[in-house]
């Protein structure tokens, strides 16, 4: 289980993230919905410490870490390894073929073998689709197979949680439905999960539940049923800009 | 002097090339990468405490061979270090073989230079790879080896190979250190034989042959180690 209470964020004199208390189910698929610049993706850069908030406290299971005091590098390893982080932009090694890619965690962090992390990798490639790709380079990829890629990247680490941040946001929308099909298959598996999206039908379909977030703020954070048959003005009219309708 | 010329003058000014000029260029570069290396790795580091005076070494060398002349720095080192007498370590001064204080002062001077461009290709590589790599639980030592310079190298070729070609042509410098290298040879000849315009075109020819076959080497290297970064000339995929 993940934890975060009273967490706060600044960039600048900015705040992001004011006083966000929320936890993360395990083997569940949260979804954080909110609009741009909410501290969505703040959030649930903090929970893979890419990026520090002032004060707070965050529970990574058995692991406590106080945001006001200095995390060692230990901890953060170990934080690391428990999450797996899956970008927007997708960040895969250009210098790395496919399988390079997906075994590089496994081989240099978690110490395995070549040949059984290139046995899994396979394996993980064949479920995300793209077997014949393990020898291809990520410039030779399509967005959506490049995200399909960091998806097998991060499960081949064997993380507790795998972190999304708007992993479809640069793709069109064909794409889209190929990353957002291969997400389902590991929901189904119950791999616990956070999404970054602003995709609300996925949203509805995978979530098991929905943090949303405004103004660095929890507004919602409970079942996905109760969040789109909200009676809250202002979730109301989020969920009606969202959707296409004249 | 036609025949004088493919008899005595060019084989001899090769011979100082292949003797002299091409190996000090080449030691020195590889000397001045390694220091260029460990100079921009230790510019860039986040480490703090003692290590801050490392750094400040660091920039004061690089600014101090990027704002004086090569010409002058070879001078200090040969002619001046051997006045630098200190009791007990140098009680009779420095005093340098031309070869030895060549390579010092080509090697210090290049990886200055070289620092700089290696620092700006290790900062031109996006945060998201630093970030990609930071979240399978990579420490940031195995970052920089595995994922940042490897492609930070790729970038640094173009420049770096720029200033290969530039070093192999301030070699020439050290023909006023008493370093018998190739333009030295041209020099000595024009003071025999009052040809100054044939024999200095002629040490011209050599450098611009060798500076041309080490741009094909750059091409040749740009195209190798760049084949999975991009995408290739017009975009072709």
């Amino acid at each position: 289980m993940l934890k975060l209470s009273h967490v706060n964020k600044t960039f600048g004199e900015t705040p992001v993230l004011k006083d966000l208390s929320t936890e993360f189910p395990e083997q569940q698929t949260t979804v954080v919905l909110g609009p741009s610049g909410s501290g969505k993706s703040t959030m649930l850069r903090s929970l893979n410490l890419l990026e520090r908030p002032e004060s707070g406290i965050y529970d990574c299971d058995d692991l406590q870490i106080d945001f006001a005091k200095p995390i060692t590098s230990k901890t953060t390893l170990e934080v690391r390894q428990r999450t797996e982080m899956v970008f927007q932009s997708f960040n895969l090694f250009p210098h790395f073929s496919v399988l390079q890619n997906v075994i590089e965690g496994p081989v240099h962090v978690l110490h395995q073998s070549k040949d059984a992390a290139t046995k899994e990798a396979l394996t993980l490639l064949d479920s995300v689709g793209l077997l014949d790709k393990a020898d291809a380079y990520p410039v030779e990829l399509s967005g959506g197979q490049s995200q399909r890629v960091a998806i097998a990247r991060s499960l081949a680490m064997h993380p507790q949680y795998i972190l999304l941040d708007e992993p479809t946001s640069a793709l069109d929308p064909e794409l889209e439905l190929e990353v957002l099909k291969v997400l389902l298959a590991i929901h189904d598996q119950n791999q616990s999960m956070i999404i970054v999206t602003h995709n609300m039908a996925f949203a509805q379909r995978v979530a098991n539940k929905i943090l949303f977030i405004e103004n660095g703020d929890a507004l919602y954070d409970g079942p996905t049923d109760g969040f789109f048959h909200s009676t809250n003005d202002r979730i109301k009219s989020f969920i009606d800009s969202m959707t296409f309708s004249i | 002097m036609v025949q004088q010329i493919f008899n005595e003058y060019l084989p001899n000014m090769i011979k100082a090339g292949l003797q002299y000029t091409i190996p000090i260029a080449v030691v020195s570069f590889i000397l001045g990468l390694i220091l260029a290396l460990l100079v921009a790795l230790a510019r860039i580091s986040q480490l703090g405490g003692a290590f801050k005076i490392v750094k400040g070494i660091s920039s004061f060398y690089v600014w101090l061979f990027r704002s004086t002349p090569l010409l002058v720095q070879l001078f200090i080192v040969y002619f001046g270090l051997p006045y630098l007498k200190i009791a007990g370590i140098f009680p009779d001064g420095i005093k340098l073989d031309p070869v030895v204080a060549g390579i010092i002062t080509f090697s210090l001077n290049t990886g200055a230079y070289c620092s700089e461009t290696i620092r700006a290709a290790i900062l031109s590589i996006p945060t998201g790879q630093w970030e990609a790599a930071f979240a399978i639980g990579m420490k940031r030592s195995l970052v920089l080896r595995r994922i940042i310079l490897p492609q930070a190298l790729r970038t640094a070729v173009p420049p770096l190979s720029n200033s290969f070609i530039g070093l192999v042509k301030d070699t020439s410098l050290a023909a006023s250190i008493t370093l018998v290298e190739m333009f030295q040879v041209s020099q000595q000849y024009a003071g025999e034989n009052y040809q100054p315009l044939m024999m200095y075109s002629l040490v011209a020819l050599l450098y611009a042959v060798i500076c041309t076959i080490l741009t094909w080497l750059q091409s040749y290297l740009e195209k190798v180690t760049s084949k999975h970064i991009t995408a290739g000339e017009g975009g072709a995929n």
